[in-house]
């Protein structure tokens, strides 16, 4: 079990080594972000840019047209919403080589309440032209997404969360854009899930399969571009559901209504917050109280099959 | 005048008629806040302080311009097609489709553009960006942030500020336009401007206040600019909006107008050019 946070910061050293031109940029959070390990092992590429992420985002802009490569950290609701606009003009309209690696993303957020818990940030960064966007579900696959995000040329947003996840791949698995994985195969229904909600995916599906409805699961960590094959393969299973700590609203389950749409047809039922904010409490509660555990994703997707 | 500030107000005159052309051809955008940055820009790109070239537009170690009051483009447009990046005729294509001159700066397409701005705040936070990534990179150039006074309302402006002197951001100077006049009024009118030198000072920097038409007093700016290593350094320049055309002059109404053919006849005339 390691947060993906904490997994992110350590990649962070392994990728100075390869990647000479890497700075990293916080907003007073580095102890939170984990970029504090960068901080203490290269104090000359670590930028503290106080609680200020307007101007973090855009003094990265700025960094980023002299040949560095700023990954800029902070919480996902700040990242997103707060400097979105500096992201949009700043960064992506020149499509400068910035990497927002944002923590504290969801409802998973937890305790801190709903002005902390990013449930909209995958809608943003989705729709801004040029943009990547990565949702890695564990440690692996954050170290992985982490120097899949410094080879690509361009804006990446990569989205994390605060909790301890259990460890669903082993270290060197390959993690690219435009991909997914499939972590389950089965006829009945597809369930499509990022971040964390992977694990309650895999574990939605253990409950169905003691029904005898066998699911597929797969991890859509590529959330722009999604993986187009993935989509085609889920949508001959009839039924997919989507599973995320986000907005029901235009995340990751909204993308894949639009690439199914394109595609053909398939039914899509989708897991996420229903229009509403979060609250306080512990995430094991919340997720029963927003509709987004393991429980929810069966009985969403035993509704659909009418069992 | 010296023979260097006679050329410098040559092509200052020069770049208000090219401007005022391309807005008139445009058919919009922003006449009195270009007008009242001409003499800053021009002495910037004329008066030797400037190292770029254009035929290696991103060289290295150049250094930087950013308009954060991106704007006023067309003057630095103009500056830049004196400066041989782009010819009069890519420059009369300003703000129509095809062309490589947005109606605000876009550093993918335009040469000479080191940063896309428009976005009032924006660009001087990016310009602090520049200044360290420079210094980070041991790269000596000289980055050059023009800031509109109505700027100033964003609270990002002084984020950045507060940041460039942190970092002790001495490659930095900040070239506050301050015309005195924004869209819906002037400066007090839409909201408290007042002392913006010492509201630099307060935030680190070490500053000098001018009058923004005066070409050896911006020249002397300039010069102290460059030889100030001790925090980033801020011009606060006094200027008047639509400065050169006497209808323009201190008119808010001139911010976001277009000059019609009549109009533009008139300015030309009082300009000198045709």
């Amino acid at each position: 079990m390691e947060a993906c946070r904490e997994a992110y910061g350590k990649a962070l050293l392994e990728l100075k080594a390869q990647h000479p031109e890497l700075v990293v940029l916080d907003a007073d959070l580095a102890e939170a972000t984990y970029t504090k390990y960068f901080r203490k092992a290269y104090p000359d590429d670590f930028f503290e840019c106080g609680i200020a992420e307007q101007n973090m985002m855009a003094v990265a802009a700025g960094l980023a047209t002299t040949g560095l490569m700023p990954f800029v950290s902070t919480f996902a609701v700040f990242a997103t919403l707060r400097a979105s606009e500096q992201f949009r003009n700043s960064v992506c309209y020149p499509h400068l080589n910035v990497k927002v690696a944002a923590t504290h993303a969801g409802i998973e957020c937890g305790a801190d309440g709903a002005t902390h818990q990013a449930i909209e940030d995958i809608a943003v960064m989705r729709t801004i032209a040029g943009t990547t966007v990565l949702v890695p579900s564990d440690a692996a696959a954050t170290r992985a997404l982490v120097f899949e995000a410094a080879a690509i040329d361009g804006p990446v947003y990569l989205r994390m969360g605060r909790e301890k996840l259990p460890e669903l791949y082993k270290q060197g698995e390959e993690f690219h854009r435009g991909g997914s994985k499939r972590l389950r195969k089965g006829g009945d229904v597809a369930i499509l899930a990022c971040g964390s909600r992977v694990k309650a995916a895999l574990d939605a599906s253990e409950i169905l399969e003691g029904e005898g409805i066998h699911a597929s699961v797969y991890d859509m960590y590529s959330v722009k571009p999604l993986d187009m094959k993935a989509i085609e393969e889920a949508m001959r299973t009839g039924l997919i559901v989507t599973a995320e700590d986000h907005q029901r609203s235009g995340g990751m389950g909204s993308a894949v209504c639009e690439a199914v749409c394109q595609s053909g047809s398939c039914r899509v039922e989708r897991i996420g917050i229903n229009d509403s904010f979060g609250r306080s409490g512990a995430f094991c509660e919340l997720e029963k109280i927003y509709g987004i555990d393991s429980g929810s994703i069966a009985a969403a997707c035993k509704k659909a099959l009418n069992k | 005048m010296n023979d260097k500030e006679k050329e410098i107000a040559a092509k200052a005159a020069q770049m208000r008629v090219l401007a005022l052309k391309a807005i008139s051809s445009a058919g919009s955008g922003h006449p009195g806040g270009s007008l009242s940055l001409a003499d800053l820009m021009a002495s910037l790109y004329f008066g030797g302080w400037l190292h770029v070239d254009p035929k290696d537009p991103h060289m290295r170690d150049r250094d930087r311009v950013v308009l954060s009051k991106g704007h006023a483009c067309p003057i630095l447009y103009a500056a830049l097609t004196l400066k041989g990046f782009m010819s009069q005729e890519d420059l009369m294509s300003l703000r129509k489709s095809g062309s490589f001159l947005q109606g605000h700066p876009d550093m993918k397409h335009t040469p000479g553009i080191d940063m896309s701005t428009g976005s009032l705040g924006q660009g001087i936070s990016a310009a602090c960006g520049i200044a360290l990534g420079l210094r980070r990179q041991g790269i000596g150039a000289h980055v050059w942030a023009f800031l509109g006074d109505g700027e100033l309302d964003e609270g990002e402006v002084w984020e950045a500020l507060t940041f460039a002197s942190a970092y002790h951001l001495d490659n930095l100077t900040v070239i506050l336009d301050w015309n005195g006049l924004q869209i819906d009024g002037s400066n007090a009118q839409v909201m408290n401007l007042e002392s913006p030198k010492a509201r630099f000072e307060a935030c680190g920097l070490e500053c000098v206040e001018i009058n923004g038409h005066d070409l050896g007093a911006i020249a002397a700016a300039y010069e102290r600019a460059l030889s100030c290593h001790t925090a980033p350094f801020g011009i606060i320049a006094r200027t008047v909006k639509g400065k050169g055309v006497s209808f323009m002059e201190n008119q808010v109404g001139w911010h976001g107008k277009a000059p019609d053919a009549e109009c533009l006849g008139k300015a030309l005339s009082e300009l000198g050019g045709r």
